[in-house]
């Protein structure tokens, strides 16, 4: 299927994907640092094994981003 | 409206002088009161940049002090100031740019106790934080208060900001629900950050401050912009206001503010 993952267009030869396999599909190194948003929606966590994408889905893998400074 | 006196209308000539800000823009910044979280690497330049541009009132949190190490990127603070309470350090060179504003310091760990005591004088508040923890205090607190804020993030080459107007746009729960575990989280001081990344994504938290007060141009609301500096790629994210958000949704679940695990953070050693 085709599908579109952070803006960018990709083909996978999965025909059924979950977003838990996405993750693991696309190497995603840390899943617990990643926040899942399936066309304008942001997944439950809980959701990623019972959540299937398909054929034309945007999804966006938002990372989890500290930085500046302790308070 | 303030009386501005000669040196102000030259000190902030270059405000004045775009027709979007002017003279009524200008007052607004020197009646407006920012807080900052952090006086590291995204709060360093968001301090100089707003004390430069007339924020009448600019408050400051951070309990530590400076460390060699802070100097690659927090440019707010000086070789001579190692040791020093970064807060004094900040507090020092905003006022020796602008000596015709107000410096709060608050040298202290932002927690559940304090904070919204703390965040409740400000119109607008810079997150510059590198714990998740804080920052979802910081979020929750604002979003409770109603205190308009700057989220931002930056890690190795990357950054990431979004402007959180609460109860009219996403704010930080609606993208990331809840902190990640803490074994999970790379840190600056593990993973390392390009200095000047610092610059880049503070100052922008400092123009949406600035845009925020003066009532200009479109607010980075209901978007997460993100940017990888090895490309230059710039990206946004758009995301409303969601339904089942844990603390601005339509069943809250998060309805007092606590102390996530990792808080204790402020005892270890600084990024």
């Amino acid at each position: 299927m085709q599908i579109t993952i952070n803006g960018e267009d990709q083909q996978l030869d999965d025909a059924r994907l979950t977003i838990a396999q996405l993750l693991q599909v696309k190497d995603v190194e840390s899943p617990d640092m990643v926040s899942v948003q399936l066309n304008g929606e942001i997944v439950d966590r809980s959701r990623y094994d019972a959540t299937e994408i398909s054929d034309n889905d945007h999804v966006e893998f938002l990372y989890f981003m500290g930085g500046g400074t302790f308070a | 409206m303030i009386d501005f006196t000669s040196e102000q209308l030259e000190r902030y000539s270059r405000h004045i002088l775009l027709q979007d800000v002017g003279v009524e823009g200008q007052a607004k910044l020197l009646g407006a009161k920012v807080l900052i979280v952090g006086a590291g690497g995204l709060g360093a330049p968001a301090a100089l940049y707003l004390a430069a541009a007339g924020i009448g009132t600019i408050g400051i949190v951070d309990s530590d002090t400076v460390e060699i190490s802070n100097l690659q990127r927090q440019v707010v603070h000086f070789t001579k100031d190692i040791d020093m309470p970064k807060v004094e350090s900040a507090k020092e060179k905003m006022l020796a740019i602008n000596p015709g504003i107000e410096v709060k310091t608050y040298q202290e760990c932002l927690n559940a106790d304090n904070i919204r005591a703390i965040i409740r004088d400000y119109d607008f508040v810079v997150d510059g934080t590198d714990n998740f923890p804080t920052k979802f205090l910081v979020n929750d607190a604002c979003v409770m208060d109603n205190i308009p804020f700057s989220h931002g993030g930056i890690l190795r080459f990357d950054g990431q900001t979004m402007t959180v107007v609460p109860g009219k746009s996403a704010c930080y729960r609606c993208f990331f629900r809840k902190p990640p575990p803490p074994d999970a989280v790379p840190t600056c001081s593990q993973a390392g950050v390009l200095g000047a990344i610092a610059g880049m994504l503070g100052t922008i938290q400092a123009a949406e401050a600035l845009k925020y007060v003066t009532e200009v141009g479109e607010l980075l609301t209901d978007t997460l912009l993100s940017f990888n500096a090895k490309t230059m790629n710039f990206r946004k994210v758009t995301l409303q206001k969601q339904k089942n958000c844990p603390i601005c949704g339509e069943n809250p679940t998060v309805t007092e503010l606590i102390d996530e695990e990792q808080a204790l953070t402020c005892n270890l050693r600084q990024y």
